[in-house]
């Protein structure tokens, strides 16, 4: 995560109310990319059977996008290496920390150097793709334009989302 | 063979496990557990596996060293050392003209020779089937070390102008019937009057075992060198061994 100002909102346009309520803790990730919402959710690992509350908000209003998409996690404050895997779908979220109301932290995310356990390998015959207790790794490309298999050195340029596990 | 051969030579024995029947994997056990084991019983593993990475998983959890015998259609580093050692015999590598012929999407001595002779300044030219191309991820790292790469559509149009002739088996599976692999392999075929025009130093190098691939009748020329490529296996492979157990 790269540190920005901290703030006193979570970046909705509150002037013409809120699509999702504010949440009293946890994390907000703003400025997503519009329709990224639900692949973010997935990349995080937190859809489906995840305990907290969530809300998603998609191809709402901003400022200087024209639309974004919005994620809420109550009650959870995401790590720098859980926020840092958007930043291949969505370089330009931000990542809000939110106690009793307030955002504490604001924060953009930063494109890692691996990615683990989140990413399907796309090549059939790679070790990976099997039964062997292991995760898979990728390496990611300079830039952030790819992705590349520790094990098979298969590489993933385009479409990485349907390659989220 | 050539692995269990060296290190007879060595000094030292091998148990080899030649097939998954011949195991555990057979009742299911995975390789991370397989080479656990192993590892109980033996200084070193050498392993060749038909998934791409199975070597590099094996070495994650093996607690002896692991050599790559070949994973898939991924990577062949031992073939690798021997090919570069023959040429070596014959040459210097440094800027020399390279041709990879044949299968080059599954072949895994290519892509590993590929990578190595990346190091060295050498012009690659490659002849192959269609859709049996380099991957395009192996493509995009050897020219980002900047290598130069010339696809050919026929080896007539680059056989003169090559130092290193290497020859890779087409696999008849790779076609679907008989007669399309026929016409194909024909015309990769390395003869004696394809060679004629070639330079005097020309070497031709095939990972063995060949099918088709190259004219018998070229077996007594000073071009051939894949039996001599197939035998340098042992030393190469000698010193592998010594070194990752030493």
């Amino acid at each position: 995560m790269k540190h920005i100002a901290a703030t006193t909102d979570t970046g909705e346009d509150v002037g013409e109310g809120l699509l999702i309520r504010r949440i009293k803790n946890g994390t907000v990730i703003d400025h997503i990319k519009a329709g990224e919402a639900l692949n973010v959710v997935k990349i995080l690992g937190i859809a489906g059977t995840t305990q907290e509350a969530l809300s998603i908000a998609t191809n709402v209003p901003s400022k200087n996008k024209g639309k974004k998409d919005i994620v809420k996690i109550s009650n959870r404050e995401l790590s720098k290496e859980e926020v840092d895997r958007i930043a291949l779908i969505s370089p330009n979220a931000t990542i809000n920390i939110v106690r009793n109301f307030k955002v504490c932290e604001k924060e953009g995310v930063e494109v890692p150097t691996m990615i683990v356990g989140s990413v399907r390998c796309p090549n059939p015959g790679c070790i990976t793709r099997t039964n062997e207790p292991i995760k898979s790794r990728f390496a990611v490309l300079p830039g952030g334009k790819g992705l590349r298999c520790l094990y098979c050195d298969s590489v993933i340029t385009k479409d990485i989302t349907s390659y989220i596990i | 063979m050539s692995f269990e051969s060296a290190m007879a030579r060595l000094g030292g024995s091998s148990v080899s496990v030649s097939s998954v029947e011949a195991c555990s994997m057979a009742k299911g056990e995975t390789l991370a557990d397989t080479v656990r084991v192993v590892s109980g019983y033996a200084d070193a593993i050498v392993i060749r596996h038909p998934k791409e990475g199975a070597a590099r998983l094996a070495a994650e959890f093996a607690t002896v060293p692991v050599i790559n015998a070949g994973d898939g259609a991924g990577q062949h580093p031992s073939q690798t050392l021997l090919d570069l050692y023959t040429i070596r015999q014959s040459m210097k590598i440094d800027g020399i003209d390279v041709a990879l012929v044949g299968d080059l999407r599954y072949g895994r001595t290519a892509h590993s020779l590929a990578s190595a002779l990346s190091l060295y300044g050498v012009r690659l030219h490659t002849v192959s089937p269609p859709g049996l191309e380099l991957p395009p991820g192996l493509v995009n790292y050897l020219t980002g070390k900047g290598m130069e790469i010339i696809v050919h559509e026929t080896l007539e149009e680059v056989v003169n102008d090559l130092d290193v002739l290497y020859v890779t088996r087409v696999q008849r599976e790779r076609f679907p019937d008989p007669a399309s692999y026929f016409n194909v392999a024909s015309s990769y075929r390395i003869t004696p009057e394809l060679l004629a025009g070639a330079k005097k130093n020309l070497i031709v190098l095939h990972p063995l075992p060949r099918v088709d691939e190259i004219d018998p009748r070229l077996d007594a020329t000073p071009h051939a060198k894949y039996f001599q490529q197939s035998k340098n296996g042992v030393p190469v492979r000698m010193a592998m061994l010594l070194d990752v157990m030493q």
